[in-house]
């Protein structure tokens, strides 16, 4: 029963038998005109075709038509439909009573077809160019335009014009913070003893191994941590602000609370990126404690380092500057990644599809803008020789 | 076999066999059992709508039909073929034989109207590439959309476009049985009495036979043959609308018997001459 997958093993094959001659015919058709017989259907239909004389006479014996579904009445309807046009005098009778009201129903009716554009690679390529970039300057324009909105409700809401929504903003520190600490730690953990080793390696061979905690704690405490953690949320909680203001921009959950009179910005946008601009500071901490003791326990295992030189040479290696440096960029970092990940999610259009791209694009560009932001930092400190 | 079965030879099929059977249907969601020793019969050929309060479990019972829910006890036969005993193939192959039309349309977000009335054709049975854009096109008119639909999204398209688009897509095998999950809901009076008539229309042309969960009176009192009504897990009533109108179980009266009804046609007797004009 099963040995031909594409075929329904209920069916028999469809057949159209030619008879007459001197230019009068009798098509006899039978077996099943239907859907699953589709190839078999076209190809009896183009064998009737060519063998029938422009100027044939031809009647269609339905009597021993088996099952016939809309496939079979319209590959027949076209069949006849071509042949008329080519000049035949063409006829069909002895249909049965749901074989006729089918075949009334089913009228071939030309498809329009639409002419394909014609394009060039290169031309192509060009105007994909010039679309991404006056994209990328019109995301530039949202971008600003969002924070300037997102400033004018948290203003709103620290003037006291408007409810604070203490609820919502715990909620979400719970998500964003606190359940983001093992997956940050761990990660730390592993990308700090990864650098400590290879900075041991190198370092072994100018005999100056307890450099390594100079290096670690510099390296840490002004880039890698607020870097790493930046990171690790524009995927973790960028991508699932993007998703949860999209789905609810699909349900018209957005539309709705506008209709209430209440803000999306100030209801859904503040305390989130407020949460996002509180938390990204706090892991960053986090971050680099981890760091440092994965750094440290690297140190002690390859490079024979103990905890006590590392921690002295660590005191000796780094200021206060060198600290503050790391944690003053991350609530920045935090402002991007919130904006980026909100401007995203409104943009969701009605499609599954959209969805997924946005998602994907908030995460992309998260990223890259935190990349960025880090680079202006490391100019501007450089500059102030901070 | 199934071979016996097909009555084709362009003769009206009677409709005097049942094309789904169920007998003695339990369904539990966790302890509860939403349905209890359920039986009905759906015959070749016919509308049958099928009513119940909200929550009594009508969509759970079409959704076991279909095998997305599966029952603890019972027995479920669509085209004579236990669907319990049939291999993952065999399966198939009934799933080619019917069409579903869920509440929501459940159209592919991110394909066309045409490519979601293509894809089961394309899934499922091999044809020309012209043949099938042909057969989209013919589906498109026959459930009355405009040809410049086909290239739309269906986030581009209102409710009832969604819904005729939707039927499209369920009709594009050509099946036997046509599940329609609340086809009229959502739709202004002059679009369900539009949709109606499509599906009585199809169901004539096509000799379908039709499943219908609905709420609309007018939809079960114009296009349905029989309607049954669920309650307590079973089916507490099946038969014509008269059949309906004179039980006496207490939600069955306050149904048919309800204000509603009472502003609709059903009451005054005339309850069949709309839908045939």
């Amino acid at each position: 029963m099963a040995e031909a997958a594409n075929q329904t093993p209920r069916t028999n094959p469809p057949t159209a038998i030619l008879a007459g001659e001197s230019g009068r015919f009798v098509v006899a058709l039978g077996g099943d005109w239907s859907a699953p017989n589709a190839r078999a259907c076209e190809a009896e239909a183009g064998r009737i075709a060519a063998a029938i004389p422009a100027d044939g006479v031809v009647r269609f014996d339905a009597g021993g038509l088996g099952r016939l579904d809309t496939l079979g009445a319209w590959v027949l309807a076209r069949l006849q439909h071509e042949l008329r046009q080519a000049g035949a005098r063409v006829a069909l009778d002895n249909a049965g009573t749901a074989h006729r009201i089918l075949f009334d129903e089913i009228q071939y009716k030309p498809l329009e077809q639409q002419e394909a554009k014609r394009s060039f690679i290169v031309i192509d390529i060009l105007t994909d160019i010039g679309a991404a970039m006056v994209d990328a300057f019109y995301d530039l324009v949202n971008g600003i335009a969002f924070l300037g909105s997102f400033v004018v409700a948290a203003g709103k809401v620290v003037t006291g014009q408007s409810r604070f929504r203490l609820a919502s903003l715990v909620a979400q520190l719970e998500r964003v913070a606190l359940r983001s600490v093992p997956i940050i730690v761990l990660i730390s953990v592993l990308v700090g003893g990864i650098i400590a080793q290879q900075s041991v390696f190198q370092l072994q061979s100018f005999g100056t191994v307890h450099f390594v905690a100079d290096l670690m704690g510099i390296l840490v405490l002004r880039e890698l941590a607020v870097l790493i953690t930046s990171i690790m949320l524009a995927g973790r909680t960028g991508s699932s602000f993007t998703a949860e203001l999209g789905s609810m921009k699909m349900r018209e959950e957005i539309d709705a609370l506008r209709t209430m009179g209440l803000d999306p910005i100030e209801v859904l946008v503040v305390p989130r990126i407020t949460a996002l601009i509180l938390s990204l500071p706090l892991l960053t901490f986090v971050s680099s404690m981890a760091m440092l003791f994965g750094g440290g326990m690297v140190a002690l295992l390859y490079g024979g380092v103990s905890p006590e030189v590392f921690l002295s040479r660590l005191q000796g290696a780094i200021g206060l500057n060198t600290f503050v440096v790391g944690m003053l960029k991350a609530p920045f970092m935090a402002l991007v990644i919130g904006i980026i990940a909100c401007i995203e999610g409104f943009a969701v259009k009605g499609s599954a599809d959209s969805l997924g791209a946005r998602t994907t694009a908030s995460v992309v560009k998260a990223i890259f803008m935190v990349i960025v932001v880090d680079g202006l930092f490391a100019m501007f400190f450089a500059s102030i020789r901070y | 076999m199934p071979q016996s079965r097909d009555i084709a030879n362009g003769a009206i099929q009677p409709k005097g066999d049942a094309i789904i059977r169920v007998r003695d249907l339990e369904v539990k969601f966790g302890d509860k059992a939403i349905m209890d020793g359920l039986n009905l019969d759906v015959m070749r050929g016919e509308i049958l709508g099928f009513v119940g309060a909200s929550g009594t479990g009508k969509s759970v019972l079409m959704r076991t039909i279909l095998g997305l829910i599966r029952q603890s006890r019972g027995e479920i036969t669509v085209f004579d073929q236990d669907l319990a005993a049939l291999s993952v193939q065999e399966h198939e192959e009934i799933e080619k034989r019917w069409g579903v039309l869920f509440q929501h349309g459940a159209l592919f977000s991110s394909l066309t109207v045409r490519q979601n009335i293509q894809m089961p054709m394309r899934e499922h049975l091999s044809m020309s590439p012209r043949l099938m854009d042909e057969m989209a096109a013919l589906k498109i008119d026959l459930v009355g959309l405009k040809a410049d639909a086909a290239d739309k999204y269906p986030s581009e398209l209102s409710g009832g476009m969604i819904k005729r688009a939707a039927l499209a897509r369920a009709l594009a095998l050509d099946p036997e049985i046509l599940f329609l999950d609340e086809p009229t809901s959502g739709l202004d009076p002059i679009g369900a009495q539009d949709f109606d008539d499509l599906i009585a229309t199809l169901q004539r042309t096509l000799g379908l036979t039709v499943f219908m969960v609905t709420h609309d009176l007018d939809s079960l009192s114009g296009v349905c043959d029989r309607i049954a009504a669920l309650a307590e897990g079973k089916v507490i009533a099946a038969g014509p609308i008269e059949t309906m109108m004179a039980a006496d179980h207490p939600w069955l009266r306050a149904y048919f018997h309800g204000a509603r009804a009472r502003r609709g046609s059903l009451d005054t007797g005339q309850f069949r001459a709309s839908s045939k004009t």
